[in-house]
């Protein structure tokens, strides 16, 4: 048996391997610093902090040998660079933030540092944390580690964490982390075959976080394995007194959930999420997700979601009117990206500045959400997003009286090519399809790879809990993740 | 009380409502905890919050929502138990974050009803629409340098009332003692210190004319005054403006002006086509602002005394007339004042004192009755030693002036000067000889039956003794040597 390279390690093993002194939390940083170098050309990272990252490992080093060290002691993560970073570079993947450094460090990074976690570097993204493809970088695309069997052609990661699944898949952080607004966590994950889970609204703090459409925002943790995903979790989430959204109850021990017993469980399955034309690959794994947990002991339940439907047309409201007002601050005046050239007044300067400073898409959503709360347009569109909002929240509370976790489709494809729905905004959003509708719910989702398509690309499934039962989600995904014994690797890291 | 614009072709009525921005007293800011004193050093006063940075969340201040009840209580007026923070949507350099969190559909307090105080003695109820708490936004400073524009952001966040009258004023006097009242009920509750000079309190004025009966006509909105001076001039200037403009068969627009206070008049600020449309809705990163009954009876128990129900208990309790119960609750340490020195003393006496004599001294050294050189206890002391026949109401004049240059107790000026009354009967009779023994002609013409001489006589005797004696003393002695 050969030795497992460093780079492959789970959160576990790397933290049983630490604890054994098998190997220093600075050889496991170097370790994916170097892959981090020779797989430059994936565009994962906007900024690289090996430095600060070396720094922090020889930090965790002493604390292990101390014995003091923290549940993510030695373990190097990227940072999704929607997290504000004390002193390190933080852009949203955006022009308009040139330049910024905050002097302040988002209470997620904070806890996961203060686990003692390594922090790589930060991660691409789509613009403000909008998109699906992370092609709408400032900062170019990332690349999907996977390429189709036989085939050469580049593959976008999926969105918005597309830096984060990338570098996780890709073995340039053993986990990383994401933000999830309508999908941003579980379609890339599904995507790059690894593990993405977007906690319910409120699990994780905000504060700190660049906001893209606050009711919706929550991080979550971007991993190899389902049970890293409880172990990082467990370092990220906590009530936050600094945002108010933010839940007041205890942070359960989420790896003490893992029981590996579903037996009994009944497991929700939405007739809505089969649409006409759903890709055969995608249902065929579906299928395959309910038969483990039908071998497994759980029970299959027929469910309805009646307000799927609008869930999509919904969220393209509720969130663009939201973006609209939390990207009023960048503005050009105190800090980031200022266009002063041929400006003669302030509004000159507001609109020289967020015209070259924002992207298409994010100028595109800014124009959807003025729209949408606009004098006269109000009551139609935002009252109205919002009333569907609650009906779809509705449809969740019913199906969870008779269920105790959802499973559905990921995302309606795998991984596509770079450059192929990019100019068609509608087709792009279609990729949050089945994702949106738990963002709108505030809901626990979880994405796990279970199978490889017949053109070797990972598929992902979704499970869905009730509100902060992610303890559920988690133990049900563990089973899942056992059956489907899914060891598949991006060539890239075979090589 | 009767205010009538004649024009032309008849008579018009002013509709006038207000909306006062009042600062809330609190520490620290409505989202943040950044301090709130004013005149600091520019930007010394702004959390990242205040400054609109990215990732940065608001959480309501509790002490700032304590003051918005108070104040709601304050104004008997309704207390929603839960309201909602808005977002009020525009670009301006010195709103960092792009919009105002503000409250639109669900303000924190309701109606309630206001009592104005009319000169003439008479009372006035105005409506209260609503009270809602919203952020400050910063200063811009134009002034700073030739190109540029400085801004300042210690004032960002701060917490605001915004509290709107109905449209139920008539008179740009019932607009000043509205806004007289609104502050002392402000300052009576510790709410807002009602400092319109440095800002605390701010003022848009919405202003209208109608015939008499009809129904309201369009309005226009004068933002930013801020004096009491002010809003009654920007009122009359405004309303005859309206009238002109209708006399003339023009039309009123509905737009935002600025009164300019060194030429008196108002201009146009925004019409309705520049008007901003402020996309309000809800703000995600707060929930609704939601206590309980406890909450607001706790706060209730705390409520002070206010100045109408004090009104009616110095009416009631020390006989004082209206006007005289106003003056003196006007502001609470009068009240206070006042109540040290009738304690104990006939009330009227003390109304007099207070309201006459040091209220008219105080005004000359342009001091507050808390600044006051002479206390409570020593004007107290004063009234009693007229009681006990030891001052006559002259010589207590004279020692009271003294008293307010030195702050002398009365006791002490009236032992050191000498200035104590005379009523021993034997050095008047002295002096009365003297005076008459002097003037034994007008003696004569007052036998004859010319009575009003006596008074001449009393002066005399009086100026003798250095006003010193008792003046009834002299007057009954007089009488009995001249006319037996």
């Amino acid at each position: 048996m050969t030795m497992t390279r460093l780079t492959d390690l789970t959160i576990a093993a790397a933290r049983d391997g630490l604890k054994k002194g098998e190997f220093s939390a600075r050889e496991l940083t170097q370790a994916h610093i170097d892959a981090m170098a020779k797989h430059r050309d994936l565009n994962a990272y906007i900024t690289e902090t090996p430095d600060l990252a070396l720094t922090q490992a020889d930090a965790a080093d002493a604390a292990l040998k101390a014995g003091d060290a923290g549940a993510m002691a030695g373990i190097p993560i990227g940072m999704k660079d929607l997290f504000c970073t004390e002193g390190v570079l933080t852009t949203a993947a955006s022009h308009i933030l040139d330049g910024f450094k905050p002097q302040y460090e988002s209470t997620v990074s904070a806890n996961l540092k203060k686990a003692g976690a390594v922090t790589l570097g930060k991660t691409n993204l789509d613009e403000f944390a909008m998109g699906s493809s992370n092609e709408t970088s400032y900062y170019g695309p990332v690349k999907n580690p996977w390429k189709r069997t036989g085939d050469t052609t580049d593959l976008v990661p999926g969105g918005s964490s597309g830096g984060s699944a990338a570098a996780v898949s890709g073995r340039l952080a053993m986990a990383a982390t994401g933000t999830d607004t309508g999908g941003s966590i579980r379609q890339p994950a599904a995507f790059t075959g690894i593990v993405g889970l977007k906690p319910t609204y409120g699990r994780c703090s905000r504060w700190g976080v660049v906001a893209f459409a606050s009711s919706l925002d929550q991080a979550g943790p971007m991993t190899r394995t389902v049970r890293d995903a409880a172990i990082m979790l467990g370092a990220m989430a906590g009530f936050d007194p600094k945002d108010s959204t933010s839940a007041n109850i205890p942070v359960p021990d989420f790896e003490a959930a893992l029981s590996g017993d579903v037996r009994g469980l009944k497991v929700g399955i939405p007739a809505e999420y089969r649409p006409e034309g759903l890709n055969a690959e995608i249902d065929a794994v579906w299928q395959k997700g309910i038969q483990m947990l039908k071998d497994a002991g759980a029970t299959p339940v027929d469910i309805s979601l009646p307000h799927t439907k609008y869930a999509l047309p919904t969220y393209y409201i509720v969130a663009p009117a939201e973006c609209s007002s939390n990207l009023a601050r960048y503005d050009g005046v105190r800090f980031g990206l200022r266009v002063t050239e041929g400006v003669r007044s302030l509004d000159d300067m507001y609109m020289k500045t967020r015209g070259e400073g924002f992207g298409k898409e994010v100028r595109r959503r800014i124009l959807i959400g003025t729209y949408a709360l606009s004098a006269g347009y109000y009551d139609a569109y935002y009252l109205k997003a919002q009333k569907v909002r609650a009906l779809i929240a509705q449809d969740f509370r019913k199906a969870f009286e008779v269920c105790d976790v959802i499973l559905t489709p990921t995302a309606p494809s795998a991984a596509f090519e770079l450059g192929a729905e990019i100019d068609d905004p509608i087709t792009m959003y279609l990729n949050d399809v089945f994702t949106v509708p738990t963002s709108l719910a505030g809901l626990p989702g979880l994405s796990l790879p279970v199978d490889l398509s017949a053109e070797g690309l990972p598929l992902g499934l979704q499970l869905i809990g009730r509100p902060f039962d992610e303890e559920t989600v988690l133990r049900v995904g563990d089973v899942m993740e056992k059956a489907a014994g899914f060891t598949a690797k991006p060539a890239i890291v075979e090589a | 009380m009767s205010y009538v614009i004649q024009g032309e072709t008849g008579d018009w009525e002013v509709v006038i409502g207000l909306e006062v921005h009042a600062q809330v007293i609190s520490n620290a800011k409505l989202f943040s905890g950044a301090a709130t004193a004013f005149g600091a050093e520019a930007n010394t006063q702004v959390s990242f919050i205040d400054a609109g940075f990215p990732g940065m969340l608001p959480v309501i201040n509790a002490m700032a929502v304590e003051q918005a009840v108070r104040t709601g209580l304050g104004l008997k007026a309704r207390i929603n138990k839960r309201s909602v923070f808005a977002r009020k949507n525009y670009f301006y350099a010195d709103l960092p974050q792009g919009y105002q969190i503000s409250q639109y559909e669900l303000p924190i307090v309701g109606l309630g009803t206001l009592i104005l105080d009319m000169p003439d003695g008479s009372t006035r109820e105005v409506g209260i629409e609503r009270l809602h708490l919203e952020q400050d936004a910063g200063k811009s400073m134009h002034d700073q340098h030739p190109s540029k524009t400085f801004v300042d952001l210690n004032r960002s966040g701060v917490a605001l009332m915004e509290i709107v009258s109905k449209p139920d004023m008539r008179t740009p006097e019932e607009a000043g003692a509205y806004l007289r009242k609104l502050r002392a009920i402000l300052r009576y509750l510790g709410t807002c210190d009602g400092n319109m000079e440095e800002g605390s309190m701010r003022c848009d004025v919405n202003v209208s004319v109608r015939r008499p009966g009809e129904g309201f006509r369009t309005r226009c909105e004068i933002k930013n005054v801020n004096s009491v001076r002010f809003v009654m001039q920007a009122i009359e200037y405004e309303a005859k403006r309206h009238v002109e403009v209708y006399e003339n068969g023009g039309k009123i627009e509905q737009e935002t002006r600025l009164f300019d206070p060194g030429k008196g008049e108002t201009r146009s600020l925004r019409n309705k086509e520049n008007a901003h449309d402020y996309r309000y809705f809800p703000d995600p990163d707060l929930l609704p602002l939601e206590f309980d009954d406890a909450f607001v009876e706790k706060i209730r128990a705390s409520l002070p005394e206010l100045p109408d129900e004090k009104k009616q208990r110095f009416i009631a309790d020390y006989g004082l007339s209206p006007y005289d119960a106003t003056v003196l609750v006007f502001e609470k340490e009068s009240a206070d004042y006042f109540e040290k020195v009738a304690k104990g003393r006939d009330g009227k006496t003390a109304a007099n004192w207070v309201t006459t004599n040091l209220f008219g001294a105080l005004n000359k050294l342009g001091k507050g009755v808390t600044e006051s050189p002479v206390s409570a206890e020593q004007l107290g002391a004063l009234i009693d030693l007229i009681n006990d026949g030891t001052l006559s109401g002259r010589l207590a004049k004279d020692v009271f002036e003294i008293m307010i240059e030195t702050g002398d107790d009365p006791a002490k000026i009236v032992e050191e000067r000498g200035m104590k009354q005379v009523t021993d009967t034997g050095a008047i009779e002295k002096a009365i000889d003297e005076v008459m023994a002097a003037n034994m002609d007008k003696v004569e013409d007052i036998r004859a039956g010319k009575d009003k001489l006596l008074g001449w006589f009393t002066g005399q005797v009086m100026k003798a003794t250095q006003g010193k004696a008792n003046p009834q003393a002299v007057n009954d002695l007089l009488k009995k040597k001249i006319l037996g």
